[in-house]
């Protein structure tokens, strides 16, 4: 069976982000650019697909500017076969995302699709989603795990109450949360062996698809700004000022 | 200007979410109906009945919507939504499932998780963990949204709106619910209860959280973790608080053992007082807390506890 893992390059998670003063946008520039944690974890299950015997082929791909080829070559290190870059410079929302996902899966036929959950830059946690409607295809969201017998495929979701269980159809698309796996680094020598595994550059006007979204992003500004408090120096005057001051207890 | 709200429910009851997404839905304006899809829902479309501002629930009442699986959930919003200007439902992983289906069927965007409205196209919404707020005006013919709860007052219950039936019934053969574990708590549902008291790894093991248990019980609060809590396997996920897990803004919070990474303070910051309890005065948490305690936190809770 063939994999497909979607993987998209944003801000590294540890970068506290700054607003543009003209407030057209968040300040990307000079700051450190990683794979999303969510994908991370979207191409470990695919590797470990693959080690299991269930996956014959893993093939990862990015949509975005050039320098997103890096976050390809990482997925490629830790293991994916060969790699689809759809290269653009635009922005990019889910639905658009979606619908470039949705000609790459027509190309290559997989049997799974997995994508995170969600990109911790826009938090939108739609693209999945949106793929598997296009894609005519079952779901399996915020997957803790992952187990393909024959032709379904188990998913394990964490839901609001707890842990939900449902069984799909293949081929299906799954989207990971933080409990499926924990990704492994890559090694050296597999970086260097990924920079000679096949990529291919697309672009969004060779799969037909319109990248423009009917979503203005009108400005962006900073949260408001909340105050430090105080230190108080014991329980009792924690207590007291609960009581007294916050007037949260009584 | 006419608005379509997916009920929230669980265990046959309405959940307290929709309410204030009915409420986000008043503050675009228009008509608003209620959809209340599931098995054995008829207690549920009464509740969603008395919501304030309600015009009409639709009810579909089938096997098919049990268990809220996406793929007949979405089919049955697309049948509906040519009736509609807008479709809204919480931010719940429930909606998070479903809406994103709707909106790619209609060829639509969605707008997530918004926490103000600003008209009937514009709309506020937290993006990178909540440092920064994204002001979006869609020009999509139909508005697909989720709702983040605690951003808007929930209505009051003085409706009686009129209920009825929705006959269309979602063909599906491509997902089977197999089995549900589902956390079981007489507290207060996260999201909505006015103190929520959380540990992280400084809990050191799961039976460590006895000792929120007891503050809890005397604070009517309920109980939240950080990803690393979870991760290590102290509590359950459905317990996780931040960018990736439940979103809660109580009127008290109280960190115990938690170091306050952006990720975690996305999903609490909102809360109106922060207590931080953390043996190192350098930890993040401290910044955002309005009473922070310095302390080690197996000998502040027991004193804690027995103060209250
Ligand atoms: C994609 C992604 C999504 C994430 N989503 C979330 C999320 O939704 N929610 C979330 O919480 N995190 C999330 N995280 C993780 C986040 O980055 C932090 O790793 C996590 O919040 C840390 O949890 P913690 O504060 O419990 O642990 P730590 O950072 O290890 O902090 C433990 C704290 O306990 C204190 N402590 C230890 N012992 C004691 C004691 N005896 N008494 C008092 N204090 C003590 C320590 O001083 C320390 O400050 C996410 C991360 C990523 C990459
Ligand atoms: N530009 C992109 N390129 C590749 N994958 C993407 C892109 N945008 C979103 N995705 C995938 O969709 C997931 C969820 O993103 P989102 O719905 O935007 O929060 C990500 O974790 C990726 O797997």
């Amino acid at each position: 069976m063939k994999v497909l893992v979607a993987v998209k390059r944003v801000i590294d998670y540890n970068v506290k982000i700054r607003v543009k003063p003209d407030q057209s946008d968040v300040d990307l520039a000079n700051v450190k650019m990683a794979m999303n944690p969510f994908c991370e974890i979207a191409v470990e299950e695919a590797v470990r697909l693959k080690e299991k015997g269930v996956a014959t082929e893993i093939v990862a791909v990015t949509i975005g500017p050039k320098a997103a080829q890096e976050q390809l070559r990482t997925a490629l290190a830790l293991g994916a076969d060969r790699a689809v870059h759809v290269e653009t410079e635009e922005r990019v929302e889910s639905l658009a995302a979606a619908k470039l996902l949705a000609k790459v899966v027509d190309e290559e036929q997989p049997g799974l699709v997995i994508l995170g959950k969600q990109a911790i830059d826009t938090d939108n946690n739609q693209t999945g989603q949106m793929l598997a409607a296009l894609a005519g295809m079952p779901q399996g969201t915020f997957a803790s795990e992952v187990v393909v017998d024959g032709d379904k495929v188990q998913v394990t979701r964490e839901i609001d109450g707890g842990l939900q269980t449902v069984e799909l159809s293949l081929p299906a698309v799954v989207t990971t949360d933080l409990r499926l796996n924990e990704p492994r680094y890559a090694k050296l020598p597999d970086i260097m062996k990924a920079k000679k595994k096949p990529l291919d550059v697309k672009s969004p006007a060779e799969l037909g698809v319109e990248v423009a979204s009917k979503v203005a992003l009108l400005k962006v500004t900073p949260p408001p700004e909340r105050q430090g408090g105080i230190k108080v120096g014991s329980v009792d005057e924690l207590v007291d000022k609960l009581k007294n001051e916050a007037k949260v207890i009584s | 200007m006419s608005i379509l709200v997916l009920a929230e429910h669980h265990d046959g009851a309405l959940a307290g979410a929709t309410a204030h997404v009915v409420a986000a839905a008043q503050a675009i304006g228009g008509d608003i109906d209620v959809l209340v899809a599931g098995e054995n829902v008829a207690a549920i479309a009464e509740a969603a009945a008395k919501l304030d501002g309600v015009s009409k629930v639709r009810v579909a009442d089938a096997a098919a919507y049990a268990h809220q699986l996406a793929e007949p959930l979405s089919a049955l919003l697309v049948e509906l939504a040519g009736d509609y200007t807008h479709v809204l439902a919480a931010a719940s992983t429930n909606g998070k499932n479903v809406l994103p289906r709707l909106a790619a069927l209609k060829d639509v965007s969605q707008i997530s998780e918004i926490i103000a409205v600003e008209s009937a196209d514009t709309f506020q919404r937290p993006i990178y963990a909540g440092n920064a707020i994204a002001t979006v005006q869609s020009g999509d013919p139909l508005k697909v949204i989720t709702v983040r709860a605690t951003a808007f007052d929930a209505v009051g219950e003085g409706g009686s709106a009129a209920i009825e039936a929705v006959e269309f019934v979602a063909d599906n053969d491509q997902s089977i619910f197999v089995k549900e574990a589902l956390a079981q708590s007489d507290r207060p549902e996260l999201g909505a209860a006015k103190v929520v008291i959380s540990g992280g790894r400084g809990m050191g093991n799961g039976d460590n959280f006895k000792l929120l248990e007891g503050i809890a019980d005397k604070l009517g609060a309920a109980i939240g973790a950080s990803r690393a809590a979870v991760d290590a396997g102290f509590v359950p996920n459905d317990m996780q608080v931040g960018q990736t897990g439940k979103i809660v803004a109580p009127e008290l919070y109280i960190a115990v053992g938690i170091s306050g990474a952006i990720q975690h303070l996305a999903g609490m910051k909102d809360s109106k007082v922060i207590v931080a309890i953390n043996k190192d005065e350098e930890a993040p948490i401290f910044q955002v807390a309005d009473y922070g305690l310095v302390a080690d936190l197996f000998e502040a809770l027991p004193e804690l506890e027995q103060k209250l």
